[in-house]
């Protein structure tokens, strides 16, 4: 790693004057979002349980969307990927984003697929 | 051969030493090791959400499975594995912060943060370990039917869930737990729930406020995503599909819903929690390596940020798991 850090977040928004403050700054970010998680969880509110994008309730991708944000301040800023190579970040970052995508996208179509089947009821479960 | 080469810079690109990704060999295999392990862990979460969205209609409800904190009795639904997740995370911060000082040549103030760490490290294997333990005893108990199914129970005066030990008769049996100084000392006998099948079914038909809670998510309409309720009828028929009690959770039986749910809970935070003991491991090692001045000889402290990716990987995996068992 280069001994110097890049020391802003949110694109420039918020900008420290050490490592160490833009540290306690992430770590702060990351408790409010998971704070804003644990409540949404508790509270479901029905605004966001009976709306569907997708096939998935509109609480699931807020949760989704959040976890990806905590996953991004992680690796950029824990994990000092903001300070690496641009051609290192993006080996790392994209092959595993590109891999996932493919395995999930097909894994969820076939077992929407199996749950149809046995919704269909040529499989007997409830005996 | 000196008049083949052309320039002084095509030299330089071919001549070797070049760092093209500007990162040490060490810190590239770590990376290389995180991608392929975080692809792994992607394998096991792709292939919980195979299972989950075959069972869409039938999927355990987290927020009723893991409801405890320790020490406290009632029903905390997310307040423990919140717990959990913060503990991880700031134990993240103390390590990045000691690689912050590692890289200032601050030999003490890494010693304190690794310390840190490696607390907050065995703070969180700890909390897992009593939440599988949670989550192996069980909570109220259920019946098993021929075809998988569980059936739990729901006292309709207080419209909670109702403990088989609340309710269920008490009926002399003959069988009694297998043990290894009773005959062949190697054949293991299944041992004998609290209750047996009779129990139960006879304590549901003497109480006439237990009813039987289904697997089966509503849909839509009243009571949308939670379990369905059988009336009293309902519920007496149903009886009659159950052939054992079921307590707990295991790798084969699960009082709380679909079995998959718990080989999934199993395997994918145990292959986390295995993780995280890992850490702790590695941590601690590097942590002597830095009390002796190891890395103060050697003039750097890589050593610390390569085994800080490591620790922050696990925390990483950790918020996935986070969201896909706890959240959706």
């Amino acid at each position: 790693m280069a001994h110097e850090h890049k020391l802003e977040i949110f694109r420039g928004l918020w900008k420290f004057k050490s490592n160490t403050q833009k540290i306690w700054g992430v770590l702060a970010f990351l408790c409010v979002v998971t704070a804003i998680e644990v409540v949404l969880g508790i509270m479901k509110p029905e605004s966001l349980t009976d709306n569907y994008f997708l096939g998935m309730k509109l609480l699931n991708w807020i949760f989704i969307i959040l976890t990806l944000v905590k996953a991004y301040y992680i690796a950029w800023d824990f994990m000092h990927l903001r300070d690496e190579k641009t051609s290192l970040r993006r080996a790392i970052v994209w092959t595993p984003i590109f891999l996932v995508l493919y395995l999930v996208f097909i894994l969820l179509f076939e077992a929407d697929y199996v749950y149809n089947v046995y919704k269909d009821g040529f499989v007997a479960w409830n005996f | 051969m000196d008049s083949t080469v052309a320039t002084g810079s095509e030299e330089n690109v071919w001549g070797g030493g070049n760092k093209p990704l500007g990162a040490s060999y060490g810190k590239l295999m770590m990376w290389f090791f995180l991608v392929s392990d975080a692809l792994t862990f992607s394998g096991l979460l792709a292939a919980y959400g195979f299972s989950r969205f075959k069972f869409i209609e039938t999927w355990p409800i987290a927020d009723e499975v893991f409801t405890h904190v320790p020490f406290v009795h009632g029903n905390f639904p997310m307040i423990y594995v919140a717990f959990m997740t913060l503990i991880l995370i700031i134990s993240s911060v103390t390590m990045v912060l000691a690689v912050d000082a590692g890289h200032r040549m601050k030999k003490n103030a890494v010693i304190w943060y690794m310390f840190l760490t490696i607390i907050g490290g065995a703070i969180f294997v700890g909390s897992q370990a009593w939440e599988w333990a949670t989550f192996i005893k069980g909570d109220f108990g259920a019946l098993e039917t021929k075809g998988g199914r569980i059936l739990q129970f729901v006292n309709t005066d207080t419209g909670e869930r109702a403990a088989i030990a609340d309710f269920a008769a008490t009926i002399e049996s003959e069988r009694v737990n297998h043990e290894k100084k009773n005959g062949v000392w190697y054949y293991e006998g299944q041992a004998l729930p609290s209750y047996s099948l009779n129990e139960v079914i006879a304590g549901v038909k003497a109480n006439s406020n237990i009813q039987i809670r289904t697997e089966a998510i509503i849909q839509e309409g009243e009571g949308q995503g939670e379990k369905t309720l059988l009336s009293r009828e309902e519920s007496l028929a149903k009886l009659t599909d159950a052939v054992q009690v079921v307590e707990g959770a295991n790798l084969i039986q699960n009082e709380y819903g679909s079995r998959l749910f718990a080989d999934f809970f199993f395997f994918i935070t145990g292959f986390h929690g295995f993780h995280v003991t890992s850490g702790v491991v590695i941590n601690l090692i590097i942590f002597f390596n830095v009390v002796l001045g190891t890395y103060e000889k050697r003039g750097h402290y890589e050593m610390v940020e390569k085994v800080g990716l490591y620790w922050h990987f696990v925390d990483l995996v950790w918020v996935f798991v986070f969201t896909f068992f706890y959240l959706v």
